[in-house]
């Protein structure tokens, strides 16, 4: 009988486990006055981290938002941090999509580079690379778009921050399931 | 269907009509308040009706636990109104003693009119982000038209799922312009809601293979909590039904007392830092611990690095977060109590025809064996009243009564805990999760209002009763016949036992000077007084005070030095208990013990 014991349910030994994961969930929520706050004051009233956090209406008609986060920690806090959002009140859904499968997640970052002239060239040959649209430009000073995975935007940001002073503006990740929902 | 057609609209009334009329859809007989600026229109209408009582408070802290107690005792909502500003701020300690403790409330704040919030107007204060991490949800309502709606989905979020608190905040001119009242869900839309529904009927595989472990078990425990009392007097029945049944030992929470009927065979007391030994050394030596309503408290659990090594746990809860939140569990089952409870004797019924299922003898025979330690044992020797035998002779006069007990915090909750029995459940009445001292005399004041006939009575210390005693007033007002029987030592006894225990008799601050005289106090608020200081006279002052019509107060003038034992002691084990003064210099505390409340 002992086999079918953890049949549904994560066994204990996982929860035992201390290694700490990074799990990007999306939370749908009811468009109301607070509910941001709400989940904000779960994840620091509980100490729990966010590494990052895009909230956006998704649904005008049935005033739905869809709420993206990043976080990180063990299976017991991650299991902890579903079940408490479950329980706001106005969370429709909470969705791991780390541990769902396949799952694509991009970010927007506008970086402005300001760049002495030498090393313009440089700065437009790693843009190139990167695939990102210049949308602004000043004297010496110029913003780029890029989308992506976070570890693509860090990765340019690094580079053209060794040819000239940045200053970053980044949304945090959008993310959803590629496969419609079970 | 959309949400809408879920209500059938009514009338038009002002927000003030509408709160009342919502109030008495939801047969809302009490409400506990206290007036101000922002409310005036709702205590108006209040004036202009006679459907619900409105029971007149001398301080918001003090309407928030009395609607707990009322609630507690009835299992009905408990409802509290105040006023904006100070008046909201007031009820935030009492919230949060719900939301700890699990107590279905709605508590309806007033709130300076829409055109004024956010500019600091007078008695403003942003009550929904002060107390969004200490309810359950709350709502600030900006149209009237919404009021209604908001209203019955504040009573049901309240009562639903885990219990809790839920305030609704009522900016004045909500409460004064026209809408649309619109009656509540009914039928088959009563218990569902477009985002909130809690699980309720377990998986029923679950509960099949929960029931195999119950048979291969040979050292079997239910730990039960307040979770069996929230789900209705059936859960206590089942409950009782299935230990019955099984045969197996059974243990409680603080909260859970009463779920059970302590008088039974299979009781061993109360289980944590303050519960008995049997029942503690019968948690860490279980090889099944079948934990129903009870969130694995650090009050019980002690250091969790040593808990129960050795047993496979099953835990049911209605709240998916309570589970595998400080203990790692064997089996989780979602879901209520009573349903499970059912469910599980249902199964049980059918295994244990078809299975043998293991002999307990052994298992009873090394509790018996712990049981033999006697660990609630006290000496009364002289005429210095013992708090233990205050209380054990309390019980004993007043166990045949239909009683009513609630606690402030401290020594005499865990003596009251301790020698205090209870065989149903709604009987017990004190604050466990947020230790709220204060918060017995406002509960036993809305538990005699919810039970009328019923013999209320507040045990209680000399500090923690002093934190609402402006309540005296109401209990007086009403003609409501509490009794308040004060442990009284002079010190904030637990506080003076940890300094004992912990930072080497240093009593700082613990010490209550120019205490005042309670038969006085009691006389100035116009109730009986009375006081006992030696044990002879223990039995002859509770005669009188349960017979006296009115409310009492019984000062009772014990031991100072009295500790509370069995005691677990910060950052040890179930097995590391001390059981008496005898044993304290033996573990001294370990630093990390030290850190934990």
């Amino acid at each position: 009988m002992s086999s079918n014991l953890y049949e549904g349910s994560i066994p204990p030994a996982i929860f035992h486990d201390n290694q700490v994961f990074s799990h990007t969930i999306s939370v749908i929520v009811d468009n109301e006055a607070g509910v941001l706050a709400r989940v904000v004051g779960l994840f620091s009233g509980r100490g729990y981290n966010i590494e990052s956090l895009t909230v956006s209406e998704i649904d005008k008609n049935s005033q739905l938002s869809r709420i993206n986060l990043v976080t990180s920690g063990t299976t017991q806090i991650l299991e902890q941090i579903k079940a408490q959002l479950g329980r706001l009140v106005p969370v429709h859904n909470v969705i791991d999509l780390t541990s769902k499968g396949p799952s694509v997640s991009r970010e927007l970052a506008l970086v402005r580079v300001d760049v002495k002239d030498d090393l313009i060239d440089e700065l437009f040959k790693i843009s190139r690379i990167f695939t990102c649209k210049i949308v602004g430009l000043d004297k010496n000073s110029y913003v780029f778009e890029i989308i992506g995975k976070t570890a693509r935007i860090d990765a340019f940001i690094e580079l053209v921050s060794q040819i000239g002073s940045c200053e970053i503006s980044r949304t945090g990740i959008v993310a959803i399931s590629i496969s419609r929902d079970s | 269907m959309t949400e809408d057609n879920l209500h059938s609209i009514e009338e038009e009334l002002n927000g003030a009509q509408i709160v009342l009329k919502a109030l008495q859809e939801q047969s809302v007989q009490v409400l506990f308040g206290y007036p101000g600026g922002a409310v005036l229109p709702i205590y108006d209408q209040i004036f202009k009706q006679n459907y619900v009582k409105h029971i007149l408070v001398r301080h918001e802290q003090g309407a928030v636990h009395a609607a707990e107690g009322y609630a507690r005792s009835t299992g009905k909502v408990g409802v509290v109104l105040v006023t904006s500003g100070p008046g909201a701020t007031n009820a935030v300690t009492g919230l949060t003693d719900a939301l700890m403790d699990s107590v279905p409330l709605v508590c309806l704040t007033g709130q300076v009119p829409t055109h004024l919030i956010g500019n600091d107007a007078f008695q403003e204060a942003d009550t929904v982000g002060i107390t969004r991490p200490c309810t359950k949800h709350n709502y600030l309502v900006k149209d009237v038209n919404d009021l209604s709606r908001v209203l019955h989905e504040a009573f049901y979020v309240a009562r639903s799922g885990r219990p809790g608190p839920v305030v609704v905040d009522l900016p004045k001119d909500v409460v004064m312009d026209k809408g649309a009242y619109t009656t509540a869900p009914r039928g088959i839309n009563r218990q569902r809601h477009k985002t909130y529904n809690p699980v309720t009927i377990p998986d029923r595989k679950k509960i099949d293979v929960a029931v195999d472990l119950f048979l291969e078990a040979k050292k079997p425990l239910f730990y039960t909590g307040g979770g069996v009392i929230n789900s209705g007097p059936k859960a206590s029945k089942t409950l009782t039904k299935l230990v019955d049944e099984t045969g197996f030992p059974i243990t409680s929470t603080l909260m859970g007392l009463g779920s059970y009927p302590s008088s039974s065979e299979n009781w061993l007391g109360m289980v944590g830092m303050h519960g008995t030994y049997e029942a503690n050394m019968a948690m860490h030596d279980c090889d099944l611990m079948i934990n129903i309503g009870a969130r694995f408290d650090d009050r019980v659990t002690g250091n969790l690095k040593l808990f129960s090594p050795n047993s496979k746990k099953i835990h049911i809860d209605i709240d998916a977060s309570s589970i595998n939140k400080n203990v790692i569990v064997d089996l989780p089952i979602l879901g209520d109590a009573s349903v499970a409870l059912d469910d599980i004797l249902d199964s049980w019924f059918k295994k244990s025809k078809l299975k043998n299922r293991s002999n307990l003898d052994s298992w009873w025979k090394k509790i018996s064996k712990w049981k033999s330690k006697d660990c609630l044992k006290f000496s009364q020797v002289d005429q210095v009243i013992k708090p233990q035998f205050a209380i054990k002779r309390l019980y004993e006069l007043t166990k045949d009564m239909e009683t009513f007990i609630t606690t402030e915090v401290g020594q005499h909750q865990m003596w009251a805990a301790q020698f205090y029995r209870f065989d149903k459940p709604n009987r017990w009445m004190t604050s466990g999760g947020l230790g709220t001292m204060g918060y017995g005399l406002p509960a036993a004041l809305g538990v005699q209002l919810g039970n009328p006939g019923g013999l209320v009575i507040d045990i209680a210390g000399e500090a923690s009763i002093l934190m609402n005693i402006q309540e005296l007033s109401t209990i007086v007002q009403y003609r409501l016949p509490v009794k308040l029987f004060i442990v009284n030592n002079q010190y904030m006894g637990m506080v003076r036992q940890w300094q004992e225990l912990l930072h080497g008799g240093r009593y700082s601050e613990s010490y209550t000077d120019s205490l005042p005289d309670f038969v006085k106090l009691a006389e100035a608020y116009g109730m009986k007084g009375m006081r006992v200081e030696k044990a002879e006279n223990v039995d002859e002052a509770i005669v009188e005070m349960i017979s006296t019509k009115g409310p009492v107060i019984l000062d009772v003038v014990v031991d100072q030095k009295e500790n509370c034992f069995p005691m677990i002691p910060s950052g040890a084990g179930h097995n590391q208990m001390l059981l008496g003064p005898e044993d304290k210099s033996q573990q001294p505390v370990s630093e990390e013990g030290m850190v934990l409340v």
